[in-house]
């Protein structure tokens, strides 16, 4: 009886599954129903038995992944289908919208060149932006600062990632472009411009990147930082020849991110690069200019028809944009297996 | 030049003296007074229990103890006639000539020739003909030249442990120290490579003065010219806890510490009763 006893108590999730919730359960219960089970009813025999939690945790957890491939199965699927309608509606033809200089979808005109040329020339001088500044401040961050500097610094670099692009947009609108057109002189730079935007875009990015590529200095053994001091070398060598092109393939990541997610942000320009498409491709960046993502923005907010050209070219650009960052992220691949140096 | 100085300067047969030196991490000493002289061309071994502050004495003597937030170094450590914590010294001129070889090897994730030729280039040698002879120099002078010639492209993490480690003294003796410190070397390594290490030391005391950490008693017997016996001094503190230090307990020739030591403590570490 004693032995009973303890063997029940080992078992209180075996007996709360077993009655269910709410019931009464005296202690001559519990023993009997064990008794009835043995005396070791988990260690008795060898033969296999339902754990249904099991199965259910694995149910689960399976739905969780396979969900996250399912939506973006469904979002290649609707991208490929609507874009398809669009080259073949007869109105437009893959080389037109590919090379067409000229995106008026009033006039018929759907080239995605002035769009894409605006996207380029906005993520270019983010990136001009948060690439230095980025590197530099991880660097700072992992060789140099003290450990209590980094440990209060990185939260900060944290929550500034976190900020809506839409404070930045408005920061960008109503403080980077008066202080452009103070140094730059008002005549030669639009209200509405894509350095602006870019450079905002760029302090935007500059979180992500800077964190990334923290990380990624500091995965970096202290080992070969050593070896290199221990050979005469100073702290700049040593981070310049061994730190990081041992964290190159991280340091790129870090890049590849930073121009996804400017090629894709879109309130920030939106607010501050320029609505409406321009004409005449520019480089010059102190024009204004409407990016592929600005683009879809405003005219999605505005009474489109359903099923109509200017629906479908809608995703036509968002395919434009997919393809291009899935190229990113290819050259990236190409370029970390090619330059990186695995350490152990 | 003070008198002081010209006096050490004329003690030639040393590499290295250390005069009292105390090591201290924030505010806690890690090693105290201790004061030896390393013998020139000769293999200098420190033994003694873990904790007791070898390595840290070691790494002293080139100042990577630098590296260390928060590490301070007193006393002397003069080579040359030069104290290398004397304000106008450089830490990074005191590593090209005094080398070091770590516990874990530690090849860069680079080719085997860019390893060797990383601390040449430091030095500004650019030459391809004077990089190729210093690498194949110093690749026979840690005897891996035979088994690596054929490809020097490889990565160096694609060698054995022993290789690597054979590879990371190949290339501290590219930027040829006079004095090369190895932090228990063949800690990693088994026996078989071990012993090439071993026999690699005996030829290199030849050009170089060594000195070495370990943990393995036959190892000091067999390569050591001098060994010095570390042990560790504790003071209790309140609350049950207690602040522990390193001492040098005795320096001598490696016969007479393993035959005949002077201290009852290193004569029990010898004989195996703690460590």
């Amino acid at each position: 009886m004693v032995a009973h006893e303890s063997s029940s108590q080992k078992e209180p999730i075996f007996m709360a599954t077993t009655l269910g919730a709410g019931q009464e359960q005296p202690a001559a219960q519990n023993i009997g129903i064990t008794t009835a089970r043995g005396p070791e009813p988990r260690r008795g025999s060898l033969q296999k038995r339902p754990r249904p939690v099991d199965g259910l945790v694995r149910i689960l957890l399976f739905f969780c992944g396979i969900l996250s491939i399912f939506t973006t199965i469904a979002l290649i699927i609707v991208l490929l289908s609507e874009s398809i309608a669009f080259f073949t509606s007869g109105l437009v033809t893959l080389p037109e919208f590919i090379f067409g200089t000229r995106w008026q979808p009033v006039a018929g005109e759907f080239g995605i060149l002035p769009l894409l040329n605006a996207t380029i020339v906005t993520s270019f001088w983010a990136m001009v932006v948060a690439l230095p500044l980025g590197i530099g401040g991880a660097i700072y961050l992992s060789e140099y600062a003290k450990g209590s500097t980094r440990d209060k610094l990185k939260p900060i670099l944290e929550i500034l990632a976190g900020i809506p692009t839409v404070t930045y947009g408005f920061f960008a609108l109503t403080f980077m472009t008066p202080v452009l057109r103070v140094i730059l002189g008002e005549n030669n730079v639009s209200i509405y411009n894509m350095l602006s935007a870019g450079l905002v875009m760029g302090i935007m990015i500059l979180p992500t990147i800077a964190s990334m590529s923290e990380d990624a200095l500091r995965a970096v053994p202290n080992s070969l930082r050593e070896a290199s001091y221990g050979l005469g070398a100073t702290k700049f060598e040593t981070i310049s020849k061994v730190v990081v092109p041992a964290a190159l393939s991280g340091l790129i990541a870090s890049f590849i991110v930073g121009i996804a997610r400017a090629v894709g942000e879109t309130m920030i320009v939106a607010l501050a690069a320029g609505a409406g498409p321009v004409a005449n491709l520019t480089v010059n960046p102190l024009g204004s200019g409407e990016t592929v993502t600005g683009h879809i923005a405003r005219i999605s907010g505005g009474d489109l028809s359903y099923a109509s050209i200017d629906y479908q070219s809608l995703f036509a650009l968002g395919l434009a944009l997919f393809v291009f960052t899935l190229a990113l992220n290819f050259i990236s691949q190409w370029v970390t297996r090619r330059f990186r140096e695995v350490y152990q | 030049m003070s008198a002081a100085k010209a006096a050490r300067q004329t003690t030639g047969a040393y590499a290295i003296e250390l005069h009292n030196v105390n090591v201290f991490y924030g505010e806690k000493l890690a090693v105290k007074d201790v004061s030896l002289n390393i013998q020139r061309q000769k293999i200098t071994a420190f033994i003694g229990p873990s904790g007791c502050g070898k390595s840290t004495v070691l790494r002293s003597i080139n100042r990577m103890n630098d590296l260390i937030g928060g590490a301070r170094v007193t006393g002397e450590v003069v080579y040359n006639g030069e104290n290398l914590y004397a304000s106008n010294i450089d830490a990074v001129e005191v590593r090209r000539r005094i080398g070091m070889v770590f516990q874990k090897a530690n090849p860069f994730p680079k080719s085997i020739y860019d390893n060797v030729a990383y601390g040449p280039r430091l030095l500004g040698v650019r030459g391809k003909k004077q990089l190729d002879e210093i690498v194949e120099r110093s690749l026979k002078g840690s005897f891996l030249w035979d088994e690596v010639k054929n490809d020097l492209k490889k990565s160096g993490l694609a060698l054995s442990g022993g290789q690597q480690q054979r590879l990371c003294i190949a290339r501290t003796i590219a930027i040829e120290p006079d004095t090369i410190l190895m932090d228990e070397p063949c800690s990693a390594l088994d026996p078989i490579a071990t012993q090439a290490i071993e026999e690699l030391m005996r030829e290199l005391v030849k050009k170089y003065t060594i000195v070495i950490v370990t943990h393995n008693m036959q190892q000091a017997q067999r390569v050591a010219d001098m060994t010095a016996f570390f042990s560790i001094r504790k003071e209790a503190l309140e609350g049950g806890k207690d602040r522990r230090w390193g001492v040098l307990v005795e320096y001598a020739h490696t016969p007479q510490i393993f035959e005949s030591p002077q201290f009852e403590e290193t004569e029990r570490y010898i004989g195996g009763e703690f460590g």
